[in-house]
C-alpha cells in the first residue's frame, strides 16, 4: 500500500480534520506521559501502554487506578471494560480491513475512536480505506512521540500537587467524555454510576469503585430511546456515544 | 505500580476487541442493544473516573482544591474552550487555591 496514493485519495478538508485531531491527541498524549511519570511511574510504563494498548482513555484509566493505589488487575479490568467499545467499531469498519491476513492484523492495532470515525464518514470504499489508514498511522506515530516527550517533561517536574497536576487527570477525562453525555440515557447512566463509585470509595479497595459504577448501566435505556439519540444515531449510522462524538468535538473546537 | 504482565494483559485484551471485527465481520453481527451498552459503559467508566479522581484520595475526600479545579475545567470544556486551555486552567485553579491555603 502506497501512502502517497492514499493521501491523494482524500479531500483536503478531510486531511485537515485528521491533522486537527492529531494535534489535539498529541496534547492528550503529552499530558498522559507527564501525569504518569510525575505521578511516580517509570517512563517505560506509559510508553509500553501507548505502543501496545494505544487507546488513550484506557491508558489514562489504568494509570489513574494504579496511581490512586489500586491493584494492577483492577487497572486491567477497568481498561478492558473501557476498550470494549472498540469491538463494535471493529465490526463497523471491517470492510476497510480486507486483504491479506497480515494487513488485517496490522490494521486492527490502528483501530481507534478517531480512525473509525473518519472511516465511517466516507462513503466511497477507496476513501474509507484511505481515511482509516492515514488517520491510524498518523495517530500512532504522533501519539507515541507525544507520550514520550510528555513523559520526559514529567520527570523534570518536582512537586506535582503544588502545580495542581492531580486535577489535570480528571480534567482531561472530563473533556474527553463530555460530548457523549449529550445523550440523556448515557448521561443518566454515567451520573448514577459516578455517584455509586464515590459512595463505595471509603469501603472497598482502591481501583474497584470505578467498576462499581457499571451499575449505572441499568439506566442506559435503549438505543435511540430518546428523541435526540434517535436522530443523531440514525443520521450518523452509529450510536450517539460512538466515535463521531470525539471527532466532532475536536472539529467544533477548531472553529 | 503497573507490572509488565498487566500492561501485556490489557494490550492483548484490547487487541482482541480490535481484531474480532476485521477477522469475523462477515460471519457475525453485533446487536444494536449490545453496541449501545458498550458505548454507554465506556462513558459510565470515564465519568466515574472523573468523579473519583476529582473527589477522592485513597479512601477519603481529596480536599476542595482539586474538585474545584476539575469543575473549572468542566465548565471550559462545556463552553468548547480549546483542549490545552481546559487542562491548564483546571490545574492552575487547583494550584492557586492551594497557594491560598485551600486544602
Amino acid at each position: 500500500m502506497d501512502m502517497r496514493s492514499l493521501l491523494r485519495t482524500l479531500e483536503h478538508a478531510t486531511l485537515r480534520d485528521i491533522a486537527l485531531v492529531c494535534v489535539a491527541d498529541a496534547l492528550v498524549g503529552a499530558s498522559f506521559g507527564a501525569i504518569s511519570v510525575s505521578g511516580g511511574l517509570p517512563l517505560w510504563v506509559p510508553m509500553a501502554l501507548s505502543l501496545l494498548v494505544f487507546a488513550g482513555g484506557s491508558q489514562f484509566a489504568a494509570v489513574g487506578v494504579v496511581l490512586s493505589g489500586g491493584s494492577a488487575l483492577a487497572a486491567v479490568a477497568t481498561g478492558l471494560v473501557l476498550n470494549a467499545r472498540l469491538l463494535p467499531f471493529g465490526f463497523a469498519v471491517s470492510d476497510v480491513l480486507q486483504g491479506p491476513w497480515w494487513r488485517r492484523l496490522l490494521g486492527a492495532q490502528l483501530l481507534t475512536d478517531e480512525s473509525a470515525a473518519f472511516a465511517l464518514q466516507q462513503h466511497d470504499p477507496r476513501r474509507r480505506r484511505a481515511a482509516f489508514w492515514i488517520c491510524g498511522v498518523a495517530l500512532f506515530v504522533i501519539w507515541n512521540l507525544a507520550v514520550l516527550l510528555g513523559g520526559v517533561a514529567g520527570g523534570l517536574i518536582g512537586d506535582t500537587d503544588v502545580l495542581g497536576l492531580d486535577a489535570a487527570f480528571p480534567a482531561v477525562l472530563l473533556a474527553l467524555v463530555l460530548p457523549s453525555l449529550r445523550d440523556r440515557g448515557t448521561r443518566t447512566a454515567a451520573l448514577t454510576g459516578a455517584a455509586a463509585a464515590v459512595a463505595v470509595t471509603p469501603f472497598v479497595p482502591a481501583g474497584l469503585p470505578v467498576l462499581f459504577a457499571l451499575v449505572g448501566l441499568l439506566f442506559a435505556g435503549r438505543p435511540g430511546a430518546t428523541p435526540h439519540a434517535g436522530k443523531a444515531g440514525k443520521a450518523a449510522g452509529t450510536d450517539p456515544a460512538g466515535p463521531e462524538a470525539a471527532v466532532s468535538a475536536v472539529k467544533q473546537e477548531a472553529r | 505500580m503497573m507490572p509488565l504482565y498487566a500492561v501485556l494483559l490489557l494490550a492483548a485484551g484490547t487487541y482482541a476487541y480490535r481484531a474480532a471485527g476485521p477477522l469475523l465481520g462477515h460471519r457475525l453481527a453485533l446487536s444494536d442493544r449490545l453496541r449501545h451498552l458498550l458505548a454507554v459503559a465506556a462513558a459510565v467508566l470515564l465519568v466515574a473516573l472523573v468523579a473519583t479522581g476529582a473527589l477522592t484520595q485513597g479512601h477519603g475526600f481529596a480536599g476542595w482544591a482539586r474538585p474545584a479545579g476539575v469543575l473549572v475545567a468542566g465548565v471550559l470544556a462545556w463552553r468548547r474552550a480549546p483542549f490545552p486551555a481546559v487542562v491548564v486552567a483546571g490545574a492552575a485553579a487547583t494550584a492557586v487555591l492551594r497557594l491560598c491555603g485551600v486544602g
